[in-house]
């Protein structure tokens, strides 16, 4: 299965700036369906960003994050062809993660 | 556990390991964050006022260092783009709260450092209202609000 997480980082002048696009409903549990019924609350909690063995950063949502979450930041200290890890987990204890090249 | 003879309990003691060891490799990637838990109280908190006690415990003051950039008019509460930049020093974490949210607190980040203390995201929002970035920078919070009126709130039906 394809990763359900898109990063693009790039190193300019000692900063690197990261952007992430995550696929992810982000149900807030206070929504119907078409039959009426609530869809439960679904949504990612935690979200690291680790260069060398570092978390660069740490992001704690809540439901009122956006559907498919876009989160852009930047870093220092890193150089062009470092990896960084990048993981999520959810509500319902499901996780993914990824490994992006910083270009 | 009486009835189980010293040998029976090593065994389970191995399978214990084993079941722990896997677990421990399945969840790497939550392993990191088991280091800084979640704030689960803070984000069940009604109004920002306690989301803020909740997660902080102090008093914030607004500060014009805090650039908060929001739309005046989000034709879609499901997807609001805010983010948030500042000349502050020292900063520790950024957040952000919807007043009229179910729940005031949408999202904190961690800033370690070394990392800009700058974040763009996007929010949902209900309905027409304050949105408030708090920056905690040196033990002391600044904060900056906007109104961002919604024309179409984001919770759906």
């Amino acid at each position: 299965m394809a990763s359900s997480i898109r990063v693009r980082a790039t190193a300019n002048g000692g900063t690197t700036e990261v952007q992430a696009l995550i696929q992810h409903p982000m149900d807030t549990g206070l929504v119907k369906d078409a039959q009426g019924q609530l869809i439960p609350a679904h949504f990612i909690q935690q979200l690291s960003f680790e260069h060398g063995g570092k978390t660069v950063f740490l992001a704690d949502w809540g439901p009122a994050v956006a559907k498919d979450p876009y989160l852009k930041f930047s870093f220092k200290g890193a150089a062009k062809g470092d990896e960084l890890k990048i993981g999520w987990t959810d509500n319902k204890g499901a996780s993914d993660s990824t490994t992006a090249r910083i270009g | 556990m009486t009835f189980l003879s010293g040998r029976s309990l090593a065994t389970r003691r191995l399978v214990l390991q084993g079941i722990g060891s896997v677990a421990l490799i399945g969840f790497a990637p939550a392993l990191a964050a088991a280091n800084d838990p979640y704030p689960e109280d803070a984000f069940k908190q009604k109004s920002d006022t306690d989301a803020i006690k909740a997660l902080y415990g102090r008093p914030h003051e607004g500060s014009d260092k805090v650039k908060l950039d929001a739309p005046e008019i989000a034709e879609n509460g499901a997807v609001v783009p805010v983010a948030v930049t500042t000349s502050l020093s020292d900063v520790t974490s950024i957040s952000f709260f919807v007043s009229e949210n179910p729940n005031a607190l949408a999202a904190s980040y961690r800033i370690p450092e070394g990392t800009v203390p700058a974040v763009a995201n996007r929010l949902k929002m209900a309905k027409t209202c304050n949105v408030t970035a708090i920056v905690e920078s040196g033990g002391k919070l600044y904060s900056a609000s906007k109104e961002v009126k919604v024309t179409v709130g984001g919770c759906g039906g």
